[in-house]
């Protein structure tokens, strides 16, 4: 079960006269200099990652990184200049338009910035909508989208027009429609970033509550790095239109791979994000206190003995071997940002 | 502050908001010293000599005789087709009047009683947006009825009925067309630039030759004139179905059918119905016009009211079509505006459709009242008003009392201002004003614009009407000048508190939707016949968007610009001139050109009462059935427009990208 449920190799996207005839003859890896200079819009550049099974990749860049681009690639919404997706076993690139319709009619679910409701139709309508299209009877097309509006939290609002709900409603109702014909891939391109502060922390809330119920594979993109934290297993930031650095949160504020990564990391609070072997000092081979904490522990959990045990603390691995001991001074510095970190 | 900043500051000193002068005056400086210098000009510069004049009519003729004799499709010729084809439109004709008006007296079938009419338009106004539509809808209809005009109306209604859905649909298809082919859409919209500004007569010759005269041809000529602002609606609301929209449908794994039927169509409801609205209008203000070839009702009634100069009954008939206009306005706009609500699906039947319950109950109850008495079915002669008194009593006061100082007035413009302009318009040589025109092209637009507008003059120029052509251009100029500065004021005044800017609105809205040639009426009244009626005409009806944009210019200016300028200490005037003015001006000027649009629509109308410019040859065009003279007559006033029009969207366009409007 460890095949990767979507994967792409040297994803490339360009806006131009003629791109693919660029990039051959740039072999297929023209430098961001040589594209500018030949008046090409890099959108997507040699991008490469798999998403595993109930796997979250959180796509996080600012505007115009491209972030938005590579989705629609992966989705084939937008055609891609060349590269590779796969989706399971289907290759996405090569699948025919009738393919691609059965792909995206039982396999695929995608949620949209500005939520894309048709405003002529009723919230059930709406979320019937991608059954009604493959022909699912009415009666059972129905039954099932009251299913999932009660699942977002919606119900009684069945027969009100969008233009009659809020902002987080409307997305409520654009979450309901991607999920209604249970598909395994779920794609959702800003859902949150149309909506006020408080409203998008709830709908994040909802959203970690219906993925610990449905677990699905998700490729998610934000402009938010906070919400790339609360939600991501794994985060690529994007910019230019390639990948500068794909790993977990911690990896990213801990080992930034490029000044870009380190930039957008610098202020984040690093508590809640750390685990214990961030802030670890080295230690020789010797036994470990009984008291000692696991490596993998998240720092917020351990802060309160570490501010008061004056003694340092040591740490563990799984196999209980000492890896190394946690004291106050390296602690405060991690989280307050004087010493750089390795 | 560093010096960068302080050089781009002393050049926008320099720059006004009417743009830099320096490149307008050379253009205009060269205008003028090729137009005083005409009398050392040779005679070929001034105007075209008659023996180079390209024989464009002749052309057309030859190309239309062809079509109509001798251009095989199988076994019929062209027109043969084009007969057969308009044969097909007498079915619903006949179906829509009988319902109407006429009944089918061959199964013995009457026409819906007046008061069923009545009831259906009131529902529909109802359903539609509140019961003051409704109670307005029903209240024309029955005003139909009342005041003696209701065969004629329903006659018109029924015309405007069949021609809109037809009309709707071939635009409608055609715009699917342009926008699934670029092809298409590259050669289709300069068509339809080219079809939206040939005045209505233009339509009606080709009609005249190719199908004939009659109720049938001016429906055809009706339906053919309101095409192109619904296959434009169509291209324009298709494209502005938001992406993501789109994208969400293909994820819903939609096919390309259910994309255009269940996504674009729908999400792009409200162009297109707005395009629906613009159809039903264009077709009342042409089976009005349509008169001219045949057509029956409410326009044929005032055409032969008007001929026979009874002003009373003219205006009566005036009065019911502006009517019309009003209630199938306020009708198709309340469709567009209309948004779905839910409704409970608790509620009672009746309480859940109540429109249909009610249309039921006005079916039944109608049909019931007129077996029991027939004024439920027609209203009574005995009982029909006639406003015409009281129209020719006000005709009477206003010559009694206004008789000498109308004539006076008349007289005085004639003398002084119209024919001291219409002779300097008179003198104007050709090449003068190609070259404004070019020059003018080539700063605002490049080559490409210089080459089209010049090509357009140069059209003109050779058909060989150029001096009729500076005739109209003279009344244009004139009306379009005394439009600025009577509208221009009007918008300013308007555009100061949201009550007068609705009110505005609302006044524009309305006079629009009258079809033009109803303005002829009271300027008949006053003016009788000549240039200064028809000039009081066009003054009338392209007074109506330089108003309107110039309110929705300067109430479109961006709030926290004219709130930078309150907090400067700006007085109101200041205010007025230095921010919301040079703001607005873009806008403005598309006012501009839209009233000289609906100016040279007008001025040809106008030949209905004795011009002597372009409108007058088409109208004898009409009279001889010449189709291709009044096919180039008519891309002559069109090609006038759009020079104006090319022109003004540039600067326009232009001037808003540099104020950071877009």
């Amino acid at each position: 079960m460890n095949e990767p449920k979507i994967a792409c190799r040297n994803l490339w996207k360009l806006y131009g006269a003629d791109p693919s005839g660029f990039l051959t003859q740039h072999d297929g890896r023209p430098s961001i200099e040589a594209i500018r200079k030949d008046g090409y819009i890099p959108a997507v550049r040699d991008v490469s990652f798999d998403v595993m099974p109930g796997e979250i990749l959180v796509v996080m860049g600012l505007s115009g990184s491209g972030k938005s681009t590579l989705l629609r690639c992966l989705a084939r919404l937008i055609e891609p200049t060349a590269g590779k997706v796969m989706f399971e076993t289907h290759d996405m690139l090569a699948a025919s338009e009738r393919e691609l319709i059965e792909l995206r009619r039982h396999k695929m679910g995608m949620v949209f910035q500005n939520f894309a409701l048709l405003p002529h139709r009723t919230v059930l309508d709406n979320v019937a909508f991608p059954l009604q299209v493959q022909g699912v009877g009415r009666r059972e097309r129905e039954g099932r989208a009251r299913e999932v509006i009660e699942l977002v939290g919606l119900k009684g609002r069945e027969d009100y027009y969008p233009r009659e709900l809020s902002g987080g409603q409307q997305q409520r109702v654009g979450i309901a429609r991607s999920l209604a014909v249970g598909p395994d891939l779920w794609f959702l391109d800003e859902p949150f970033s149309a909506l006020d502060p408080l409203i998008r922390r709830e709908m994040q809330d909802e959203f970690l509550r219906l993925q610990k119920m449905l677990n699905k594979t998700i490729v998610f993109i934000t402009h938010d790095f906070d919400e790339a934290i609360r939600v991501a297993d794994r985060i690529a930031i994007m910019k230019d239109g390639a990948i500068e650095q794909l790993g977990t949160a911690e990896e990213l504020v801990t080992r930034p791979a490029t000044p870009y990564v380190a930039k957008f990391t610098e202020n984040i609070p690093r508590d809640r994000l750390l685990s214990v072997k961030s802030v670890l000092t080295p230690a020789g081979s010797r036994k470990p206190a009984a008291n000692s904490i696991h490596v993998d522990t998240m720092l917020t959990a351990v802060a309160r003995r570490i501010m008061t045990d004056d003694a340092s603390i040591d740490v563990v691995d799984s196999a209980g071997v000492l890896v190394g001991t946690l004291d106050r001074a390296t602690y405060i510095d991690v989280l307050y940002g004087q010493e750089p970190l390795q | 502050m560093s010096a960068v900043a302080l050089e781009k500051s002393a050049s926008a000193d320099k720059a006004t908001w009417l743009g830099s002068t320096t490149v307008p005056m050379l253009i205009v400086l060269t205008f003028l010293i090729l137009f005083f210098s005409a009398p050392l000009l040779p005679a070929w510069m001034i105007q075209v000599p008659q023996q180079w004049a390209v024989p464009f009519i002749d052309w057309t003729n030859a190309l239309i005789d062809h079509l109509r004799n001798d251009m095989m499709f199988g076994l019929f010729t062209f027109r043969d087709m084009t007969r057969s084809v308009a044969e097909l439109i007498t079915w619903p004709l006949a179906l829509v009047e009988g319902l109407l008006v006429a009944g089918f007296p061959d199964i013995n079938l009457p026409a819906m009683p007046w008061l069923m009419t009545v009831g259906l338009a009131g529902i529909l106004g109802w359903s539609l947006r509140d019961w003051k539509l409704g109670a307005l809808a029903a209240g024309g209809v029955a005003y139909m009825a009342i005041f003696g005009k209701w065969e004629l109306s329903m006659v018109t209604l029924a015309a405007v009925l069949v021609a809109a859905p037809v009309a709707s649909a071939i635009g409608f298809f055609t715009g699917v067309l342009a926008v699934k082919k670029p092809w298409f859409e590259a050669a289709i919209v300069p068509l339809l630039n080219v079809l939206q500004s040939l005045p209505h007569f233009s339509y009606l010759i080709p009609i005249a030759v190719f199908i004939g005269v009659g109720h049938k041809a001016g429906v055809i000529a009706t339906i053919i004139f309101a095409i192109p602002p619904m296959a434009r609606l169509t291209i324009l609301g298709l494209k502005s179905v938001p992406d993501e929209i789109r994208e969400a449908g293909s994820m819903a794994g939609c096919t390309r059918l259910q994309m255009f039927w269940m996504v674009d169509v729908p999400a792009a409801r409200q162009p297109l119905l707005v395009g629906v609205n613009q159809v039903i209008m264009q077709c009342l203000a042409m089976v009005v016009i349509a008169a001219f070839v045949g057509a029956r009702g409410l326009g044929h009634d005032l055409l032969f009211r008007l001929q026979s100069l009874k002003i009373g009954e003219a205006l009566e008939s005036g009065v019911a079509i502006v009517m019309m206009a009003i209630v199938l306005d306020q009708l198709s706009r309340a469709a567009t505006e209309k948004q779905p609500s839910h409704v409970e699906v608790t509620d009672s039947w009746l309480k859940r459709f109540p429109f249909l319950s009610a249309s039921i109950a006005v079916v039944v109850g109608s049909i019931v009242l007129s077996t029991i008495t027939s004024y439920a079915s027609v209203w009574p002669k005995e009982l029909t008003l006639s406003t015409a008194p009281f129209w020719d009593g006000l005709v009477d006061w206003i010559t009694f009392y206004f008789y000498d100082p109308l004539q006076y007035f008349r007289d005085a413009m004639l003398l002084y201002v119209l024919i001291p302009v219409r002779d300097v318009f008179q003198m104007v040589p050709w090449t003068a004003l190609l070259t404004l025109v070019a020059m003018t092209g080539w700063v605002l637009g490049g080559l490409r614009l210089a080459a089209i507008v010049s090509g357009f003059v140069l059209f003109i120029a050779f058909a060989g009407f150029w001096e009729r052509s500076l005739i109209t251009a003279y009344m244009v100029a004139v009306s379009v000048t005394a439009c600025v500065l009577i509208g221009l004021p009007v918008g300013v005044w308007a555009s100061k508190t949201e009550r007068r800017a609705a009110m505005a609105k609302l006044w524009c809205d309305t006079f629009q939707t009258f079809p033009s040639f109803i303005y002829l009426i009271p300027v008949i009244m006053l003016f009788k016949v000549g240039d200064v009626a028809a000039i009081s005409a066009i003054i009338i009806y392209a007074m109506i968007p330089i108003v309107r944009y110039t309110v929705f210019g300067l109430r479109n200016v961006p709030k926290h610009i004219v709130e930078a300028g309150v907090m400067s200490g700006c007085t109101r005037r200041q205010l007025l001139w230095n921010i919301r003015m040079p703001l607005a001006f873009p806008e403005i000027m598309l006012g501009i050109n839209q009233t000289i649009m609906f100016a040279l629509f007008m001025v040809i109308i106008a030949a209905f009462i004795g011009t002597k410019d372009l409108g007058q040859e088409i109208f004898r065009a009409l009279t001889f059935n010449d189709a291709g003279k009044g096919l180039v007559l008519g891309l002559c006033v069109a090609f006038m427009g759009l020079t104006a029009d090319k022109l003004i969207t540039a600067w326009s366009t232009a001037q808003k990208k540099k104020l950071g409007l877009v």
